[in-house]
């Protein structure tokens, strides 16, 4: 007779750092890859002096980790002023004053809609490749301009999740705080900032997962980053068979090091998932 | 009282019609058509992409370990890598291997750079897509499940009919978000030479030297779109709202 089986669901599966994938099977998976794709160069027989693809990449490697490095850079110099910018922008978000609200609500959710690559260029030619101020000659080099362009859209992201860091304080901590005698700003930067950290943590480290994978944009407004170097790289060697190896290889560079930031990231969320 | 003559010229009405946008009519048609090309990209990009996240999402609840490894192996390789290098890596890498025989003989690129965008855009948002539908997927209630099960529903119908009609009213908002920034991405296709509306800017910009105008013209012309879809979303939103469930 038939029997009707129950069906496996799903709901409960492990989270994605737990199952038979992780950061190590991606890894021999994307090796594995790579060597089926490299494996034919091997094949020829006995071809004239032609360089393998391994040692190309590992030739090229010192140059490309300086562009990676520089990218890296410009990532941590664009969240640190994003970050301040951002607080200060959530902060006003809140105020009490309408026309600051509206003002701070207006700029937040412009840089917000706006395209990274729209206020890059945006930054890239419209602010001066120096400026004097009493007496002293400040330069831009396009990086600088670059990291300004990229802090942009980082502090409009900072502003929105610290507003609801802020809105999700419970009011009592605002009035027994104002009934010891704070002023607003005592009451701001002394009890609310500080319990709004643990809150904001995983979505600011969500946003610099995802500013550093915006950092290669930097590329296309002529800053020599790792992508530049990469194509640069690949004119230099001419060779078609590399064009996926290299490519592959930078991917695999940015996942390395964005992986574990997203990971930490859900165990933080899954950590501090429960509030009051 | 410059600063009175600066507000004065700049509240004038005809500064819009000073636009060179506006004014010529080369430049409004290239315009005109790279908004076009925009919200091609766009359109595309998001249909493609929500096949691929619910697709995707399936998946995920198959049975086999196999495929449910593969797709945890797409979503953190589309997930943790720039959508740049994605773009490069599908047009440059993947594009030039890719190459199929003309009419006259010659190698001839099989998918054109404005495809290579599609492909490489829905592929982002869609890995992005299948963590937002397990998201709503998981919260549609178990009990719902088992009384479509008990009903004789197969594991197809139950998934077409009861959980991702629930999942995708769940999921709206945080989708809404990934399709706003979708839209913001296609900007990335400016890189492998797309006519879309930031190319085409800098063609104009370049040959007028009128950046700070173009660059405004740009930027409202984004806040726009972006606005469009988000009143779309909207409208969806309220539609499939039900009482006693959010707000």
């Amino acid at each position: 007779m038939a029997v009707l089986h129950p069906m496996r669901i799903r709901a409960d599966a492990l989270p994605l750092a737990e199952r038979m994938f992780n950061l190590w099977t991606l890894a021999a998976l994307m090796l594995a890859f790579a060597a089926v794709l490299i494996a034919p160069a091997f094949a020829q027989g006995s071809a004239p002096a032609r360089r393998g693809v391994i040692e190309i990449l590992l030739e090229w490697t010192p140059t490309l980790a300086g562009g990676f490095g520089f990218n890296v850079l410009i990532s941590i110099l664009s969240m640190a002023i994003g970050t301040v910018l951002g607080v200060l922008l959530g902060v006003l978000q809140v105020s009490p004053l309408r026309p600051v609200r509206s003002i701070a609500w207006l700029v937040t959710q412009f840089f917000r809609n706006s395209p990274w690559l729209v206020l890059l260029f945006y930054c890239i030619l419209l602010i001066p490749f120096q400026i004097e101020i009493f007496g002293t000659t400040i330069p831009f080099p396009g990086w600088i301009k670059a990291i300004i362009g990229l802090s942009l859209p980082v502090m409009a992201y900072m502003s929105e999740y610290m507003r609801g860091a802020i809105l999700s304080i419970p009011t009592g901590q605002w009035e027994s705080a104002e009934s010891l005698g704070f002023t607003r700003s005592q009451i701001m930067t002394n009890v609310i900032l500080p319990q709004t950290v643990k809150r904001v943590l995983p979505s600011w480290m969500n946003l610099y997962a995802v500013l550093t994978m915006a950092t290669p944009l930097v590329s296309i407004i002529g800053v020599s980053d790792v992508m530049t170097l990469t194509r640069a790289a690949l004119s230099a060697e001419g060779r078609v068979d590399l064009l996926i190896p290299m490519y592959l290889y930078i991917l695999s560079w940015f996942f390395i090091y964005c992986y574990p930031i997203s990971a930490v990231t859900r165990l933080l969320e899954r950590k501090y998932s429960v509030n009051t | 009282m410059e600063f009175a003559n600066t507000l004065i010229d700049w509240l004038r009405p005809d500064w819009f019609f000073d636009l060179v946008v506006v004014s010529d009519p080369y430049n409004r048609s290239r315009y005109l058509a790279g908004l076009v090309t925009t919200i091609q990209l766009s359109v595309l990009s998001i249909f493609f992409s929500l096949i691929v996240g619910i697709l995707g999402a399936a998946v995920q609840g198959a049975p086999s370990r196999t495929l449910r490894v593969l797709v945890g192996a797409f979503v953190a390789f589309f997930r943790n890598t720039p959508p740049l290098v994605q773009l490069y890596f599908f047009y440059f890498a993947i594009g030039t291997v890719l190459r199929i025989t003309g009419e006259n003989g010659l190698p001839q690129p099989l998918v054109s750079n404005f495809g290579w965008a599609v492909i490489a855009l829905s592929l982002f948002a869609g890995a992005l897509n299948v963590e937002i539908f397990r998201a709503g997927i998981e919260a549609v209630p178990r009990s719902t499940v088992e009384a479509a099960e008990a009903l004789g529903y197969t594991r197809l119908q139950i998934y077409r009919d009861i959980v991702m009609p629930l999942a995708i009213r769940i999921s709206l908002p945080a989708l809404g978000t990934n399709l706003v920034n979708l839209v913001k991405t296609t900007t990335l296709a400016y890189a492998i030479a797309v006519p879309e509306l930031l190319y085409i800017s800098a063609q104009i910009w370049s040959e007028d030297l009128n950046v700070r105008e173009m660059m405004n013209v740009l930027l409202v012309s984004y806040v726009g779109l972006v606005a469009v879809l988000v009143w779309v979303l909207h409208r969806w939103e309220k539609a499939l709202r039900i009482p006693g469930y959010g707000e």
